[in-house]
């Protein structure tokens, strides 16, 4: 039983859920901002706005802080229940997640200043497009949060395909360049970082899609069929930090 | 009755969400009670519209509903208080152990013995705790000596976790104590006939949070034991308590499942929006 966005019999409840709704859409916003900032900073070399993307990490960090408190106090009070509870942690995790995100925009941007080259290598070429995917997931992935939108969810999960083919592919190319260029192996290997960076990104809009499908349907989404990535042994279990 | 059973599997219902017909039967575990197309009409009124339900023996059942929905009404079929109401007509069929409860043959006291009954408020008799609980064995010849009834009184109590409380004063008048004493006095009255099934509306309802507890942890106890039915509003102690739960809504069952599918994900939009606070 879908959540109809119908209102409680305590008008209370209501305002809170959709103080946290509106907390979860600003994060959103913020994190796909500091993705794109990223980036910008990426090509223009700008360290300028390097240095923003990583103090504003700080309001999204305090963000999610604040959507747990709010959380957690909402579930102690007021007992939610069905369709109402599911959102909810829906809405705890997700802002776990989306800050995750901010944490890899952060990381891409910490780079900006230790790499001059980086933009001038060939592979780089593929970043620009990359990122643009990868911003688009989070921002659908969010967009399908504010309209409980199952269908949208599993669409954004279905598209996350396109993200980590783009890595192969700069995975793929960078290696080659690498051989080719070995005076270049440590800016290429910071190339290849910033693309696992936005692969994650991917990945983690994916798992917000997930929530949002199960806070509207009830039930997990349906598996996803990879396929064999080659480059998926190479992944760190990295935190993102 | 037997085209209900079988329109729950016709292929017809299996696409149906918002109307379906609920399910009988929520999973598995040995049947205990059953009830078929059970109306009930008080004067020319209906207060429950054909209702099927299956009671098994290893869950807590749990009927929530709106305030007038008709859960004690139902509640009360299973027991045949209704009897005791002039106006009340029961049609339909309801089984204990597969015999029908309201054949002819069928012998109420006796009924009333295997199906007992906890009430919302306490209704201790103005006698010694001894005697209330004593009073069932005595009246149903459980007990053939002194020593034995002791013991039936010792266990009911020890089974309504009262016994501590009161095992040094059992000659005082059951009326003497708290509210949530009274209360599991009545359960470990109910224990003492040995029923099959006890049938508890709002036992909770007049007791603090700590008394609640303690009736919560009783139930628990109690499960697997004797196939217990609760009504219960407060929604919190459903989903605490049973492990099966029917929604009811002017007088029809809307919905009958495991409880935390429920109380997560129920299938019916009325029942969501009864737990989730969205009703009226
Ligand atoms: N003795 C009676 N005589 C006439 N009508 C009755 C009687 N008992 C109940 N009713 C009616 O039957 C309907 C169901 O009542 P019932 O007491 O079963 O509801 P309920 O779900 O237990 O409500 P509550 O949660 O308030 O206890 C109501 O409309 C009520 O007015
Ligand atoms: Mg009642």
């Amino acid at each position: 039983m879908a959540n109809t966005g119908t209102e409680h019999t305590v008008k209370a409840f209501d305002t809170d859920i959709n103080e946290l709704r509106g907390m979860v859409a600003e994060i959103g916003g913020r994190s796909e901002q500091a993705i794109a900032k990223a980036m910008r900073a990426l090509e223009k070399h700008d360290l300028k706005l390097a240095a923003e993307v990583v103090a504003e990490d700080k309001i999204i960090d305090e963000l999610e802080k604040r959507i747990d408190e709010l959380t957690f106090q909402t579930i102690a009070l007021r007992a939610p229940m069905a369709d109402d509870l599911r959102e909810l942690i829906a809405t705890f995790k997700i802002s776990g997640v989306v800050e995750r995100i901010g944490d890899y925009a952060k990381n891409i941007a910490k780079r900006v200043p230790v790499i001059a080259g980086t933009h001038k290598l060939g592979p780089a070429s593929l970043l620009p497009s990359m990122s643009n995917i990868a911003s688009e997931l989070v921002r659908d992935s969010l967009e399908a949060f504010a309209r409980r939108d199952a269908d949208l969810a599993l669409e954004v999960s279905e598209r996350d395909q396109i993200v980590d083919d783009f890595y192969t592919s700069i995975f793929r190319s960078v290696i080659t360049y690498m051989i080719e260029n070995p005076k270049d192996i440590g800016e290429a290997a910071h190339l290849l970082f910033i693309a696992k960076n936005l692969e994650r990104i991917g990945d983690h809009a994916t798992n917000v899609a997930e929530m949002v499908y199960f806070a509207a349907r009830g039930e997990p989404m349906p598996e996803r069929d990879r396929g064999e990535n080659p480059t998926d042994l190479l992944e760190e279990p990295s935190n993102g930090k | 009755m037997t085209e209900l059973v079988d329109s729950t599997n016709s292929s017809e219902s299996y696409t149906m969400t918002e109307s379906a017909v609920p399910n009988i039967s929520a999973g598995d575990g040995p049947l205990k009670m059953t009830t078929r197309n059970v109306d009930v009409f008080y004067g020319d009124k209906q207060a429950i519209n054909g209702v099927s339900i299956d009671v098994t023996m290893d869950n807590v059942t749990a009927f929530i509903g709106p305030s007038g929905c008709g859960k004690s009404t139902f509640l009360r079929c299973l027991n045949r208080m209704n009897d005791t109401i002039p106006i009340a007509k029961v049609t339909g069929e309801i089984t204990l152990e597969g015999e029908d409860i309201y054949a002819a043959k069928m012998d109420v006291v006796q009924l009333r013995a295997r199906v007992g009954m906890v009430f919302q408020k306490p209704n201790p008799f103005p006698k010694s705790i001894y005697d209330n609980i004593a009073y069932g064995p005595r009246i149903h010849g459980l007990a053939t000596s002194k020593d034995e009834l002791d013991n039936i009184v010792e266990t009911s109590l020890q089974r309504a976790g009262l016994w501590r409380e009161v095992q040094d004063r059992l000659q005082d008048s059951g009326t003497a104590l708290s509210g949530g004493q009274q209360q599991r006095l009545c359960i470990a009255r109910a224990i003492a006939v040995d029923p099959e099934v006890i049938l508890m509306d709002e036992p909770c309802s007049a007791l603090d949070p700590i008394a609640t507890a303690k009736i919560e942890e009783l139930i628990h106890e109690l499960r697997g034991k004797y196939a217990i039915v609760i009504v219960t509003h407060n929604m919190q102690q459903a989903a605490r308590v049973s492990q099966r739960t029917a929604f009811f809504h002017l007088g029809t069952l809307v919905e009958y499942g495991v409880t935390s599918d429920i109380f997560t994900n129920p299938t019916q939009e009325k029942t969501r929006d009864y737990i989730t606070g969205r009703y009226g």
